[in-house]
């Protein structure tokens, strides 16, 4: 079981549909089993009984996750798949100590990819959707594996499959989500 | 969080004000009137009537002319939503849009400028589960123009029920057009909605049409007890 965290503003909020809804889509239709929880009311059992996390983005305005960094403590030792999107990946990075910088994009723009990775299927660059206003300082020891001319777009974990993509994925990259779903299917 | 809605007649943006008005407090209704035809952002067919459907709904509107040229509407878009603010306090903008990367970017980067929220409730849904919540939800839908093949004249004024959403199902595998009319197949215009205290009749309307493109002008209509 995928768990799908909500990481927006508030329970079932008006950004759920934008930022949750596509990704339950994109699961839905690859057959993936998955549940939903915003991130203020994901349980120890929960997060034990998974078998991967996606953690979902937010509007642009909306950084209340940020001023609660003990709910995400337990990706320190999840040590399973975690896809982080966007403030999802912010999340993500901030609980292996990674900080933020002001890096500011909307709309499609070219990723490049760095270093070869099975989430990238080969590809070496593609056009990806964006909607922020801060990267992520790379955690220590993270790799990063894709830029953009302004910042980090990709990283990931030195050893265990846990990834951040500053890009929306479910805007035109679903092929992301859905290679990252095999990877799941992989480390099962 | 109250907000103002980005408003074009048609389905989407009413059914992007319902569900926030299910979360949030809807506050005014933006309507951006344009004089292209051609426009890239605003849907310009019986945008006159967006006065006649925020009465029904008892909801006020701020609406704001436009040369409808490229990029220089985005700045009226931008006046439109200054307005808001400053009459009705607005703190964030809705949209209806589905699909349109073009559209939500330069939503998104307007309202970052003026430090709106925005929210798309719509943004990447699933289309078969929209359209059968938009009819289940009780909104009446008509198609108010026609822009693609296979539609002919008879879809102009078609209510979008059950049935006309089976032919439109149809049509999307068969010409690989959307379901929602998002790719600029077909527009729309709402009758009815579940927050109309209201419905709208149309008591007079001409139809153009000629080679798969036409409009239904709707040329008188008012508003009658539900």
């Amino acid at each position: 079981m995928i768990l799908v965290i909500d990481l927006c503003y508030r329970n079932d909020s008006l950004s759920r549909a934008e930022f949750v809804g596509p990704v339950e889509r994109i699961l839905r239709e690859a057959g993936a089993e998955f549940a939903v929880r915003h991130y203020i009311a994901a349980g120890a059992p929960e997060i034990e009984a998974a078998d991967a996390v996606i953690l979902c983005g937010t509007a642009l305005k909306d950084t209340g996750f940020t001023e609660h960094p003990e709910m995400f403590r337990w990706l320190l030792a999840f040590e399973r798949p975690v896809l982080g999107i966007s403030s999802g990946m912010r999340a993500l990075a901030a609980a292996f100590g990674g900080g933020t910088e002001p890096c500011y994009e909307i709309g499609m723009i070219d990723v490049q990819v760095l270093a070869p990775d099975p989430l990238f299927a080969g590809r070496e660059g593609f056009r990806a959707y964006e909607l922020h206003e801060s990267a992520v300082r790379v955690p220590e020891g993270f790799i990063p594996l894709a830029v953009s001319d302004r910042c980090v777009q990709a990283i990931r974990h030195p050893s265990l499959p846990l990834y951040g993509l500053l890009f929306h994925p479910e805007v035109r990259n679903e092929w992301a989500i859905e290679q990252f779903l095999r990877l799941v299917e992989t480390a099962q | 969080m109250r907000l103002g809605v980005l408003f074009s007649g048609g389905k989407d943006s009413l059914f992007a004000c319902w569900k926030a008005m299910q979360q949030e407090e809807v506050a005014c209704l933006i309507t951006v009137v344009s004089q292209n035809p051609e426009s890239y952002m605003f849907h310009t067919p019986n945008i006159r009537l967006a006065a006649l459907q925020a009465e029904a709904a008892g909801l006020p509107l701020v609406e704001v002319e436009t040369a409808g040229e490229k990029e220089a509407e985005l700045l009226d878009l931008a006046r439109a939503l200054l307005q808001a603010r400053e009459q009705f306090g607005i703190e964030g903008v809705v949209t209806g849009a589905i699909l349109s990367v073009y559209q939500a970017t330069r939503v998104q980067r307007i309202c970052r400028e003026l430090d709106l929220w925005c929210f798309n409730p719509l943004w990447h849904a699933d289309q078969e589960a929209y359209m059968e919540e938009l009819i289940n939800s009780r909104f009446r839908v008509i198609i108010a123009g026609v822009f693609s093949c296979p539609f002919d004249a008879s879809w102009l004024g078609r209510e979008i029920d059950r049935r006309a959403l089976d032919e439109l199902r149809d049509a999307a595998q068969k010409y690989q057009i959307t379901l929602t009319g998002e790719g600029g197949e077909f527009e729309t215009f709402v009758v009815d909605a579940p927050f109309f205290s209201r419905r709208i009749v149309i008591e007079e309307a001409s139809r153009t049409y000629r080679n798969y493109n036409g409009i239904l002008r709707i040329e008188r209509a008012g508003l009658v007890e539900k």
